[in-house]
């Protein structure tokens, strides 16, 4: 038995198109390395340069947050179930847009205080 | 108590209910393993977002943001949209909800309803339409108040002033706090007062796992975390998808009687598998989580009936959470 691995969509150009791929590894670590033997450039995608999780990059085995587990070291057994998913805590479209107004605003404001600023001296 | 001055002042104060035949059961002479649920539909508009509504509205009226007959902007696909709605009217404010044309006809009715304006993005363009649409009317009303749920720290205040120490009064032999993870304002603000009051408690989050219509539109450089989010509040985090939290919300009703919405069966997916894992490590567990809304405004999704299948069908590409 191997562990199951599901990738979103957008990481499938990385594995040739397919969904679930299969991989081994004692760790999430391992379970990486052994995947981008065969998907080449796929870790990358997942892992900073400074060897943590990406920020956007959520992973759980067997449905629990891996951030939870040890990260990159939660350990991993033959049948376990890995999925892959970009970060997106709820609410996908309203968070969208409103980070999106918040950060148009928050610009908006700034300009408006740096003017005021300008304008004081 | 059961007589307010006004609708805003019944918000919260919401009942904690024991599920007595959802519990599992424990060997003899084993400590209980007991589930409680926090009926947060019996709010205003039937949502635990009245209490985020609420306090964002009147932290914004202190702060001086909000003056009467201001317009709140807010792009929501759900609950607190409607909370918002009733405050607004209440409040005397004008309501613009931004939202995708793909949420169910219920929603849209019931924010009518209450007054609110809607302006849609169009689904087929995913949420990059929505943030455009959304960029785009911010940038023609520059006057129009935003709250932002997702980084207002009223948010969390509202559930750290509020649903926390109601819990702990109700329950105070309170193990585990289970509650779904979306702008994670209720996770933190219950998550905080809890851990500061109860030794070891766990704070579990069950989040929503779409189908991928909905990931399938997402750019990992990109991602989003609410600013609220801070992660060493949770012990643990749960993605549930939407064939377990179908199934489990249809076994709320049908074993206790609770018709919740389908981010509740999410949650009761996590708040299960914590009370499964209590009773084999023998451990003593009071289980506390929460139902978010009742299940009425999700009937027209048809996924309350037939197979499990047919309503993971029914709600592919839908953000049932």
């Amino acid at each position: 038995m191997a562990i199951e691995v599901r990738i979103p969509t957008i990481l499938r150009t990385y594995t040739g198109g397919a969904k679930v791929v299969e991989g081994a590894g004692d760790t999430l670590n391992d379970l990486l390395t052994d995947l981008d033997s065969r998907h080449g450039g796929l870790r990358a995608r997942l892992v900073t340069d400074a060897g943590a999780l990406h920020r956007f990059v959520n992973v759980y085995v067997n449905d629990e947050d891996v951030r939870f587990l040890g990260a990159l070291d939660a350990k991993l057994n033959d049948g376990d179930s890995v999925t892959i998913l970009p970060a997106v805590a709820g609410g996908a479209f309203g968070f969208a847009a409103a980070a999106a107004i918040a950060s148009h605003s928050a610009a908006a404001i700034a300009s408006r205080a740096s003017t005021a600023r300008v304008a004081a001296r | 108590m059961a007589r307010y001055d006004s609708l805003l002042d019944a918000c919260g104060g919401t009942p904690l209910v024991g599920l007595p035949r959802l519990s599992p059961a424990v060997p003899e002479g084993a400590p209980p393993v007991r589930l409680w649920a926090k009926l947060e539909d019996r709010n205003p508009t039937g949502s635990i977002k009245d209490r985020a509504a609420l306090f964002m509205v009147r932290r914004a009226e202190s702060d001086g943001r909000l003056r009467p007959g201001d317009t709140i902007l807010e792009p929501t696909s759900g609950n607190t949209g409607i909370s918002l709605a009733m405050v607004a009217k209440l409040r005397g404010y004008r309501l613009v909800c931004v939202m995708p044309e793909n949420v169910s006809t219920e929603r849209v009715q019931l924010l009518r309803m209450y007054g609110a304006e809607i302006i849609f993005s169009p689904a087929a363009g995913g949420s990059n339409q929505a943030v455009a649409t959304a960029k785009q009317i911010a940038a023609e009303h520059p006057d129009w108040v935003m709250l932002y749920q997702y980084g207002n720290e009223a948010n969390a205040r509202a559930h750290f002033e509020t649903t926390g120490p109601e819990l702990l009064e109700d329950l105070p032999t309170i193990t585990h706090f289970v509650a779904g993870l979306g702008t994670t304002g209720t996770l933190m603000g219950t998550g905080r007062y809890l851990r500061e009051k109860v030794d070891g408690i766990q704070i579990v989050a069950a989040e929503p796992r779409y189908g991928e219509l909905v990931y399938g539109l997402r750019n990992i450089d990109e991602g989003y975390v609410p600013e609220l989010y801070d992660a060493t509040v949770l012990t643990r985090r749960f993605s549930v998808g939407t064939r377990d939290a179908v199934l489990r919300t249809r076994q709320l009703v049908e074993v206790e009687g609770i018709f919740a919405g389908f981010s509740t069966g999410a949650i009761l997916h996590a708040a299960l598998a914590v009370a499964h894992e209590a009773v084999r490590d023998g451990r003593r567990a009071d289980v506390a989580f929460v139902v978010c809304d009742g299940g009425w405004k999700y009937l027209s999704t048809g996924a309350y009936g037939g197979t499990l299948s047919d309503a993971e069908e029914a709600l592919e590409g839908q953000l049932w959470a």
